[in-house]
Protein backbone atom coordinates (compact mmCIF):
# COMPACT_ATOMS: atom_id res chain seq x y z
CA UNK A 1 0.00 0.00 0.00
CA UNK A 2 2.87 2.58 1.34
CA UNK A 3 4.32 2.38 -2.39
CA UNK A 4 0.83 3.28 -3.78
CA UNK A 5 0.78 6.19 -1.54
CA UNK A 6 4.56 6.94 -2.52
CA UNK A 7 3.31 7.14 -6.23
CA UNK A 8 0.62 9.04 -6.19
CA UNK A 9 2.34 11.48 -3.73
CA UNK A 10 5.00 12.08 -6.46
CA UNK A 11 2.63 12.33 -9.40
CA UNK A 12 0.42 14.68 -7.40
CA UNK A 13 3.74 16.60 -6.91
CA UNK A 14 4.61 16.53 -10.40
CA UNK A 15 1.12 17.41 -11.71
CA UNK A 16 1.50 20.33 -9.15
CA UNK A 17 5.05 21.42 -10.39
CA UNK A 18 3.93 21.46 -14.40
CA UNK A 19 0.96 23.01 -12.79
CA UNK A 20 2.87 25.91 -11.39
CA UNK A 21 4.89 26.39 -14.70
CA UNK A 22 1.89 26.08 -16.68
CA UNK A 23 0.34 28.91 -14.77
CA UNK A 24 3.71 31.23 -15.41
CA UNK A 25 4.09 30.47 -18.42
CA UNK A 26 0.28 31.15 -19.81
CA UNK A 27 -0.88 33.73 -17.37
CA UNK A 28 -3.96 34.36 -19.07
CA UNK A 29 -5.85 30.84 -19.34
CA UNK A 30 -8.57 30.39 -21.25
CA UNK A 31 -11.91 30.10 -19.23
CA UNK A 32 -12.31 26.38 -20.30
CA UNK A 33 -8.95 25.42 -19.50
CA UNK A 34 -9.06 27.43 -16.08
CA UNK A 35 -12.24 25.15 -15.56
CA UNK A 36 -10.80 22.45 -16.53
CA UNK A 37 -7.53 22.73 -14.43
CA UNK A 38 -9.19 23.69 -11.21
CA UNK A 39 -11.17 20.48 -11.50
CA UNK A 40 -8.01 18.20 -11.84
CA UNK A 41 -6.28 20.14 -8.78
CA UNK A 42 -10.15 19.40 -6.65
CA UNK A 43 -9.70 15.90 -7.60
CA UNK A 44 -5.90 15.73 -6.83
CA UNK A 45 -6.74 17.25 -3.18
CA UNK A 46 -9.80 14.99 -2.89
CA UNK A 47 -7.25 12.08 -3.22
CA UNK A 48 -5.08 13.44 -0.74
CA UNK A 49 -7.54 14.14 1.86
CA UNK A 50 -8.96 10.86 1.04
CA UNK A 51 -5.64 9.16 2.50
CA UNK A 52 -5.60 11.22 5.54
CA UNK A 53 -9.29 10.88 6.10
CA UNK A 54 -9.51 7.07 5.60
CA UNK A 55 -6.86 6.87 8.64
CA UNK A 56 -8.42 9.43 10.56
CA UNK A 57 -11.72 7.59 10.17
CA UNK A 58 -10.10 4.62 11.02
CA UNK A 59 -11.18 3.11 7.78
CA UNK A 60 -7.64 2.36 6.76
CA UNK A 61 -4.58 1.66 8.75
CA UNK A 62 -2.37 4.67 10.10
CA UNK A 63 0.95 4.67 8.29
CA UNK A 64 3.23 8.08 9.41
CA UNK A 65 4.91 8.02 5.47
CA UNK A 66 1.82 7.93 3.49
CA UNK A 67 0.09 10.38 5.73
CA UNK A 68 3.07 12.89 5.61
CA UNK A 69 2.75 11.58 1.73
CA UNK A 70 -0.75 12.71 1.70
CA UNK A 71 -0.31 15.92 3.48
CA UNK A 72 2.99 17.25 1.32
CA UNK A 73 1.24 16.90 -1.32
CA UNK A 74 -1.60 18.97 0.39
CA UNK A 75 0.50 21.41 0.67
CA UNK A 76 2.25 21.61 -2.45
CA UNK A 77 -1.32 21.60 -3.92
CA UNK A 78 -2.38 24.51 -2.04
CA UNK A 79 1.06 26.71 -3.45
CA UNK A 80 -0.54 26.81 -6.78
CA UNK A 81 -3.98 27.57 -6.07
CA UNK A 82 -2.99 30.43 -7.71
CA UNK A 83 -5.40 33.04 -9.46
CA UNK A 84 -4.01 32.57 -12.61
CA UNK A 85 -6.86 29.94 -12.65
CA UNK A 86 -9.77 31.90 -11.71
CA UNK A 87 -9.55 34.33 -14.94
CA UNK A 88 -13.04 36.92 -15.33
CA UNK A 89 -15.62 34.27 -17.40
CA UNK A 90 -14.76 31.01 -15.75
CA UNK A 91 -17.79 31.45 -13.37
CA UNK A 92 -21.05 28.99 -12.92
CA UNK A 93 -23.41 31.43 -15.06
CA UNK A 94 -20.65 31.88 -18.23
CA UNK A 95 -19.59 28.16 -18.14
CA UNK A 96 -22.06 24.96 -17.67
CA UNK A 97 -19.55 22.76 -16.08
CA UNK A 98 -18.22 25.47 -13.97
CA UNK A 99 -19.63 25.32 -10.30
CA UNK A 100 -17.42 28.50 -9.02
CA UNK A 101 -20.14 31.26 -7.94
CA UNK A 102 -19.48 34.47 -9.66
CA UNK A 103 -19.74 35.90 -5.90
CA UNK A 104 -16.07 34.85 -6.02
CA UNK A 105 -15.11 37.65 -8.46
CA UNK A 106 -17.05 40.29 -6.74
CA UNK A 107 -15.36 39.15 -3.19
CA UNK A 108 -11.97 38.46 -5.16
CA UNK A 109 -10.19 39.28 -1.35
CA UNK A 110 -11.85 37.01 0.85
CA UNK A 111 -11.47 34.42 -1.78
CA UNK A 112 -7.92 34.50 -1.42
CA UNK A 113 -7.63 34.47 2.23
CA UNK A 114 -9.87 31.30 2.21
CA UNK A 115 -7.68 30.23 -0.47
CA UNK A 116 -4.83 31.12 1.82
CA UNK A 117 -6.61 29.93 5.26
CA UNK A 118 -6.65 26.56 3.31
CA UNK A 119 -2.65 26.59 2.74
CA UNK A 120 -2.21 27.51 6.53
CA UNK A 121 -3.89 24.43 7.37
CA UNK A 122 -2.60 22.03 4.83
CA UNK A 123 0.63 23.44 6.56
CA UNK A 124 -0.70 22.31 10.14
CA UNK A 125 -1.42 18.97 8.90
CA UNK A 126 1.99 18.63 6.97
CA UNK A 127 3.73 19.15 10.83
CA UNK A 128 0.95 16.74 12.18
CA UNK A 129 0.97 13.63 9.32
CA UNK A 130 4.05 11.97 10.98
CA UNK A 131 3.18 12.20 14.49
CA UNK A 132 0.93 9.35 14.90
CA UNK A 133 -2.98 9.04 14.41
CA UNK A 134 -4.18 11.53 17.07
CA UNK A 135 -2.44 13.88 15.05
CA UNK A 136 -4.03 13.31 11.85
CA UNK A 137 -7.16 13.42 13.34
CA UNK A 138 -7.25 16.45 15.37
CA UNK A 139 -5.26 18.23 12.19
CA UNK A 140 -8.20 16.78 10.33
CA UNK A 141 -11.22 19.34 11.56
CA UNK A 142 -9.45 22.31 10.56
CA UNK A 143 -8.33 20.95 7.21
CA UNK A 144 -11.61 20.01 6.43
CA UNK A 145 -13.57 23.59 7.97
CA UNK A 146 -10.86 25.57 6.01
CA UNK A 147 -12.21 23.49 2.19
CA UNK A 148 -15.96 23.78 3.80
CA UNK A 149 -15.98 27.77 4.31
CA UNK A 150 -14.85 28.41 0.54
CA UNK A 151 -17.54 25.60 -0.54
CA UNK A 152 -19.88 27.65 1.70
CA UNK A 153 -20.11 30.83 -0.15
CA UNK A 154 -18.50 30.32 -3.44
CA UNK A 155 -19.18 27.09 -5.02
CA UNK A 156 -22.96 26.57 -6.73
CA UNK A 157 -24.62 23.28 -5.33
CA UNK A 158 -24.83 20.77 -7.97
CA UNK B 1 -82.49 40.77 -11.86
CA UNK B 2 -82.50 42.33 -8.52
CA UNK B 3 -83.92 39.54 -6.88
CA UNK B 4 -80.69 37.50 -8.56
CA UNK B 5 -78.57 40.01 -7.90
CA UNK B 6 -79.19 39.92 -3.85
CA UNK B 7 -79.19 36.52 -3.76
CA UNK B 8 -75.75 36.45 -5.65
CA UNK B 9 -74.23 38.86 -2.70
CA UNK B 10 -75.38 36.63 -0.08
CA UNK B 11 -73.82 33.57 -1.41
CA UNK B 12 -70.58 35.97 -1.93
CA UNK B 13 -70.80 37.09 1.30
CA UNK B 14 -71.16 33.35 2.69
CA UNK B 15 -68.29 32.86 0.76
CA UNK B 16 -65.98 35.37 2.30
CA UNK B 17 -67.24 34.37 5.70
CA UNK B 18 -66.74 31.28 5.10
CA UNK B 19 -63.07 31.79 3.68
CA UNK B 20 -62.42 34.21 6.20
CA UNK B 21 -62.88 31.61 9.29
CA UNK B 22 -60.87 28.88 7.03
CA UNK B 23 -58.38 31.58 7.16
CA UNK B 24 -58.12 32.10 10.69
CA UNK B 25 -55.08 31.39 12.53
CA UNK B 26 -55.74 28.44 14.42
CA UNK B 27 -53.01 28.18 17.54
CA UNK B 28 -52.14 25.89 19.97
CA UNK B 29 -54.37 26.14 23.58
CA UNK B 30 -52.24 27.18 26.49
CA UNK B 31 -53.49 23.36 27.84
CA UNK B 32 -50.58 22.05 25.41
CA UNK B 33 -48.08 22.86 27.34
CA UNK B 34 -49.57 21.93 30.68
CA UNK B 35 -46.82 20.24 33.25
CA UNK B 36 -44.00 21.29 31.08
CA UNK B 37 -41.22 23.56 32.33
CA UNK B 38 -38.23 24.97 29.94
CA UNK B 39 -35.29 23.04 30.22
CA UNK B 40 -32.33 25.53 28.68
CA UNK B 41 -29.40 22.92 28.56
CA UNK B 42 -32.15 20.51 26.11
CA UNK B 43 -33.05 23.62 24.62
CA UNK B 44 -29.78 24.12 22.95
CA UNK B 45 -29.85 20.61 21.32
CA UNK B 46 -33.43 21.72 20.17
CA UNK B 47 -31.69 24.87 18.85
CA UNK B 48 -29.18 23.44 16.75
CA UNK B 49 -31.38 20.51 15.76
CA UNK B 50 -33.98 22.93 14.28
CA UNK B 51 -31.00 24.92 13.14
CA UNK B 52 -32.15 28.51 14.40
CA UNK B 53 -29.11 30.35 14.17
CA UNK B 54 -28.11 29.28 10.35
CA UNK B 55 -31.26 31.58 9.54
CA UNK B 56 -31.51 34.22 12.25
CA UNK B 57 -27.98 35.23 12.82
CA UNK B 58 -26.70 38.34 11.64
CA UNK B 59 -25.14 37.96 7.73
CA UNK B 60 -21.59 38.27 8.37
CA UNK B 61 -21.77 35.79 12.04
CA UNK B 62 -19.21 33.31 12.49
CA UNK B 63 -18.70 30.62 14.66
CA UNK B 64 -18.63 33.44 18.05
CA UNK B 65 -21.85 35.47 17.33
CA UNK B 66 -23.44 32.74 15.86
CA UNK B 67 -25.81 33.02 18.88
CA UNK B 68 -26.42 36.46 18.05
CA UNK B 69 -30.09 36.13 16.77
CA UNK B 70 -30.21 39.61 15.26
CA UNK B 71 -31.60 38.63 11.76
CA UNK B 72 -30.99 40.33 8.78
CA UNK B 73 -30.42 37.27 6.36
CA UNK B 74 -32.08 38.19 3.04
CA UNK B 75 -33.54 35.41 1.45
CA UNK B 76 -34.64 35.63 -1.98
CA UNK B 77 -37.60 33.59 -3.30
CA UNK B 78 -40.13 33.54 -6.86
CA UNK B 79 -42.41 34.86 -4.23
CA UNK B 80 -40.03 38.09 -2.95
CA UNK B 81 -37.44 38.25 -0.36
CA UNK B 82 -37.77 37.69 2.92
CA UNK B 83 -35.77 38.82 5.69
CA UNK B 84 -34.82 37.00 8.78
CA UNK B 85 -36.20 38.72 11.88
CA UNK B 86 -34.64 39.51 15.46
CA UNK B 87 -35.08 36.47 17.68
CA UNK B 88 -32.71 37.58 20.72
CA UNK B 89 -34.00 37.88 24.26
CA UNK B 90 -33.83 41.56 23.55
CA UNK B 91 -37.22 42.82 24.77
CA UNK B 92 -38.07 45.23 22.19
CA UNK B 93 -36.67 43.97 18.96
CA UNK B 94 -36.60 40.93 19.65
CA UNK B 95 -38.50 38.33 21.34
CA UNK B 96 -37.66 38.65 24.87
CA UNK B 97 -40.77 39.49 26.49
CA UNK B 98 -43.14 36.53 24.52
CA UNK B 99 -44.55 33.48 26.65
CA UNK B 100 -43.49 30.02 26.36
CA UNK B 101 -47.14 29.80 24.16
CA UNK B 102 -46.16 32.40 22.03
CA UNK B 103 -43.04 31.04 21.24
CA UNK B 104 -44.89 27.99 20.82
CA UNK B 105 -47.50 29.01 18.64
CA UNK B 106 -45.00 30.79 16.18
CA UNK B 107 -42.59 28.13 15.90
CA UNK B 108 -45.20 25.37 15.55
CA UNK B 109 -48.37 27.07 14.19
CA UNK B 110 -46.80 29.83 12.41
CA UNK B 111 -48.86 32.50 14.28
CA UNK B 112 -47.72 35.60 15.67
CA UNK B 113 -48.77 36.85 19.40
CA UNK B 114 -50.53 39.00 17.59
CA UNK B 115 -52.67 36.21 15.86
CA UNK B 116 -51.33 36.79 12.48
CA UNK B 117 -49.76 34.47 10.19
CA UNK B 118 -45.90 34.23 9.41
CA UNK B 119 -44.97 33.08 6.33
CA UNK B 120 -43.83 29.47 5.45
CA UNK B 121 -40.59 30.43 4.45
CA UNK B 122 -40.25 29.66 8.62
CA UNK B 123 -40.18 25.89 8.56
CA UNK B 124 -42.87 25.96 10.66
CA UNK B 125 -44.47 23.64 8.17
CA UNK B 126 -41.79 20.81 9.41
CA UNK B 127 -42.14 22.36 12.96
CA UNK B 128 -45.46 21.20 13.36
CA UNK B 129 -44.07 17.56 13.70
CA UNK B 130 -41.72 18.93 16.46
CA UNK B 131 -42.46 17.86 20.44
CA UNK B 132 -44.16 21.00 22.23
CA UNK B 133 -41.43 19.82 25.36
CA UNK B 134 -38.90 20.38 22.54
CA UNK B 135 -40.23 23.52 22.29
CA UNK B 136 -40.76 24.63 25.82
CA UNK B 137 -37.01 23.93 26.11
CA UNK B 138 -36.09 25.90 23.31
CA UNK B 139 -37.68 28.85 24.92
CA UNK B 140 -35.84 28.54 27.74
CA UNK B 141 -32.47 28.60 26.11
CA UNK B 142 -33.57 31.33 23.65
CA UNK B 143 -33.58 33.70 26.98
CA UNK B 144 -30.35 32.76 27.64
CA UNK B 145 -28.85 34.26 24.49
CA UNK B 146 -27.45 38.19 24.13
CA UNK B 147 -30.23 40.73 23.44
CA UNK B 148 -29.07 42.18 20.25
CA UNK B 149 -30.99 46.00 19.70
CA UNK B 150 -31.30 45.67 15.38
CA UNK B 151 -34.94 46.20 14.62
CA UNK B 152 -36.21 43.62 12.21
CA UNK B 153 -37.08 44.40 8.65
CA UNK B 154 -40.28 44.23 6.61
CA UNK B 155 -40.11 41.52 4.43
CA UNK B 156 -40.20 42.92 0.55
CA UNK B 157 -43.17 41.11 -0.98
CA UNK B 158 -45.53 42.33 -3.65
CA UNK B 159 -48.99 41.41 -4.68
CA UNK B 160 -50.93 39.15 -3.77
CA UNK B 161 -48.46 37.19 -1.17
CA UNK B 162 -48.19 40.34 0.69
CA UNK B 163 -52.26 39.68 2.18
CA UNK B 164 -51.18 37.66 5.22
CA UNK B 165 -54.83 36.23 5.61
CA UNK B 166 -54.47 34.85 2.34
CA UNK B 167 -51.05 32.18 4.20
CA UNK B 168 -54.89 30.62 6.30
CA UNK B 169 -55.26 29.13 2.15
CA UNK B 170 -51.87 28.21 1.99
CA UNK B 171 -51.84 26.24 5.57
CA UNK B 172 -55.45 24.71 4.66
CA UNK B 173 -53.96 23.15 1.66
CA UNK B 174 -49.66 22.36 3.17
CA UNK B 175 -49.96 22.33 6.96
CA UNK B 176 -50.46 19.00 8.66
CA UNK B 177 -48.84 17.31 11.61
CA UNK B 178 -48.98 13.54 10.03
CA UNK B 179 -45.65 11.88 9.54
CA UNK B 180 -44.95 11.61 5.70
CA UNK B 181 -42.93 8.45 5.86
CA UNK B 182 -46.06 6.30 7.15
CA UNK B 183 -44.61 2.57 6.97
CA UNK B 184 -43.51 0.65 9.92
CA UNK B 185 -40.04 1.65 11.36
CA UNK B 186 -37.87 1.07 14.03
CA UNK B 187 -36.82 2.93 17.13
CA UNK B 188 -34.13 4.24 15.70
CA UNK B 189 -35.65 5.32 11.90
CA UNK B 190 -38.38 6.82 14.18
CA UNK B 191 -35.72 8.89 15.73
CA UNK B 192 -34.51 10.02 12.25
CA UNK B 193 -38.41 10.56 11.03
CA UNK B 194 -39.00 12.79 14.06
CA UNK B 195 -35.54 14.75 13.39
CA UNK B 196 -35.98 14.90 9.41
CA UNK B 197 -39.32 15.40 9.28
CA UNK B 198 -39.82 17.77 12.46
CA UNK B 199 -37.08 19.76 13.92
CA UNK B 200 -34.40 19.63 11.38
CA UNK B 201 -36.69 20.40 8.42
CA UNK B 202 -34.37 18.37 5.95
CA UNK B 203 -37.38 18.35 3.32
CA UNK B 204 -37.82 22.31 2.73
CA UNK B 205 -34.80 22.30 0.59
CA UNK B 206 -34.29 18.67 -0.55
CA UNK B 207 -38.35 18.34 -1.66
CA UNK B 208 -39.51 19.73 -4.71
CA UNK B 209 -41.85 22.12 -4.31
CA UNK B 210 -45.58 22.77 -6.40
CA UNK B 211 -46.43 26.11 -7.91
CA UNK B 212 -48.11 27.43 -4.75
CA UNK B 213 -44.90 26.91 -2.79
CA UNK B 214 -46.01 23.48 -0.89
CA UNK B 215 -44.14 20.38 -0.67
CA UNK B 216 -44.79 17.74 -3.16
CA UNK B 217 -44.52 14.64 -0.75
CA UNK B 218 -45.00 12.54 -3.59
CA UNK B 219 -40.92 12.87 -4.32
CA UNK B 220 -40.02 13.46 -0.37
CA UNK B 221 -36.33 13.85 -0.43
CA UNK B 222 -35.88 13.91 -3.91
CA UNK B 223 -34.27 16.72 -4.48
CA UNK B 224 -35.23 20.32 -5.59
CA UNK B 225 -34.49 23.55 -7.24
CA UNK B 226 -32.17 25.76 -4.69
CA UNK B 227 -34.55 27.71 -3.13
CA UNK B 228 -32.05 30.53 -2.40
CA UNK B 229 -30.00 30.94 -5.98
CA UNK B 230 -28.59 28.96 -8.28
CA UNK B 231 -27.80 25.07 -8.85
CA UNK B 232 -30.01 22.28 -7.84
CA UNK B 233 -30.05 20.48 -3.71
CA UNK B 234 -29.55 16.87 -3.82
CA UNK B 235 -31.89 13.94 -3.90
CA UNK B 236 -30.95 12.04 -0.35
CA UNK B 237 -33.20 9.27 -1.00
CA UNK B 238 -31.52 5.74 -1.47
CA UNK B 239 -32.88 5.99 -5.61
CA UNK B 240 -29.94 8.34 -5.93
CA UNK B 241 -27.58 8.36 -2.53
CA UNK B 242 -25.94 5.19 -2.32
CA UNK B 243 -23.93 5.94 0.73
CA UNK B 244 -23.93 3.88 3.78
CA UNK B 245 -25.66 4.94 6.87
CA UNK B 246 -22.33 5.32 8.17
CA UNK B 247 -20.97 7.60 5.27
CA UNK B 248 -24.31 9.58 6.04
CA UNK B 249 -23.53 9.90 9.80
CA UNK B 250 -19.71 10.74 9.22
CA UNK B 251 -20.88 13.28 6.26
CA UNK B 252 -23.54 14.84 9.00
CA UNK B 253 -20.64 14.87 11.66
CA UNK B 254 -17.38 15.69 10.02
CA UNK B 255 -18.90 17.43 6.30
CA UNK B 256 -16.86 15.03 4.40
CA UNK B 257 -18.42 12.81 1.33
CA UNK B 258 -16.96 9.13 1.50
CA UNK B 259 -15.31 10.39 -1.58
CA UNK B 260 -13.78 13.38 1.04
CA UNK B 261 -15.42 16.36 -1.10
CA UNK B 262 -16.63 18.71 1.55
CA UNK B 263 -20.70 20.05 2.18
CA UNK B 264 -20.91 23.14 0.71
CA UNK B 265 -23.80 25.98 0.56
CA UNK B 266 -26.51 26.06 3.60
CA UNK B 267 -25.25 22.77 4.14
CA UNK B 268 -22.43 23.73 5.90
CA UNK B 269 -24.43 25.41 8.55
CA UNK B 270 -26.53 22.32 8.99
CA UNK B 271 -23.66 20.23 9.70
CA UNK B 272 -22.02 22.82 12.19
CA UNK B 273 -25.60 21.99 13.91
CA UNK B 274 -25.52 18.17 13.20
CA UNK B 275 -22.27 17.80 14.82
CA UNK B 276 -23.76 19.49 18.12
CA UNK B 277 -26.01 16.44 18.49
CA UNK B 278 -25.39 13.35 19.88
CA UNK B 279 -24.14 10.48 17.51
CA UNK B 280 -27.40 8.57 17.77
CA UNK B 281 -29.60 11.58 16.41
CA UNK B 282 -26.77 11.54 13.44
CA UNK B 283 -26.94 7.40 13.57
CA UNK B 284 -31.18 7.53 13.47
CA UNK B 285 -31.39 10.18 10.73
CA UNK B 286 -29.11 8.16 8.72
CA UNK B 287 -31.11 5.17 9.28
CA UNK B 288 -34.35 7.29 8.54
CA UNK B 289 -33.21 7.91 5.09
CA UNK B 290 -32.05 4.40 4.22
CA UNK B 291 -35.45 3.80 4.89
CA UNK B 292 -37.31 6.72 2.83
CA UNK B 293 -38.90 5.58 -0.23
CA UNK B 294 -36.17 5.88 -3.03
CA UNK B 295 -37.21 8.42 -5.59
CA UNK B 296 -35.37 7.88 -9.10
CA UNK B 297 -35.35 10.84 -11.32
Amino acid sequence: MTKFFKTLAISTALLAASGAVFAESHAAMSPEDAVAARQTHMKLLGQNMGVLGGMAQGKMDYDAAAAQAAADALVENAMIADMAKFPEGSDSDSIATSRALPAIWTNFDDFTAKAEAFAVAATGMQSAAGQGLEAVQGAMGALGGSCGSCHETYRKPK
Amino acid sequence: MGKLLTSLGALALVGLGTAWVLTEPDPLPASSLDGLIGDPERGALVFAAGGCASCHAAPEADDQTASHLGGGRRFETQFGTFIAPNISSDPVHGIGNWSDLEIVNAVMRGVSPEGAHYYPAFPYSSYIRADVADIVDLAAYLRTLPAVATPSLDHEVGFPFNIRRSLGGWKLLFLNEDWIVETELDAQEIRGRELVEGLAHCGECHTPRNILGGSKTSAWLGGAANPSGDGTIPNITSGKLDWSAEDIAIYLESGFTPSFDTAGGEMVHVVRNMAKLPQSDRDAIAAYLKAVPPVTQ
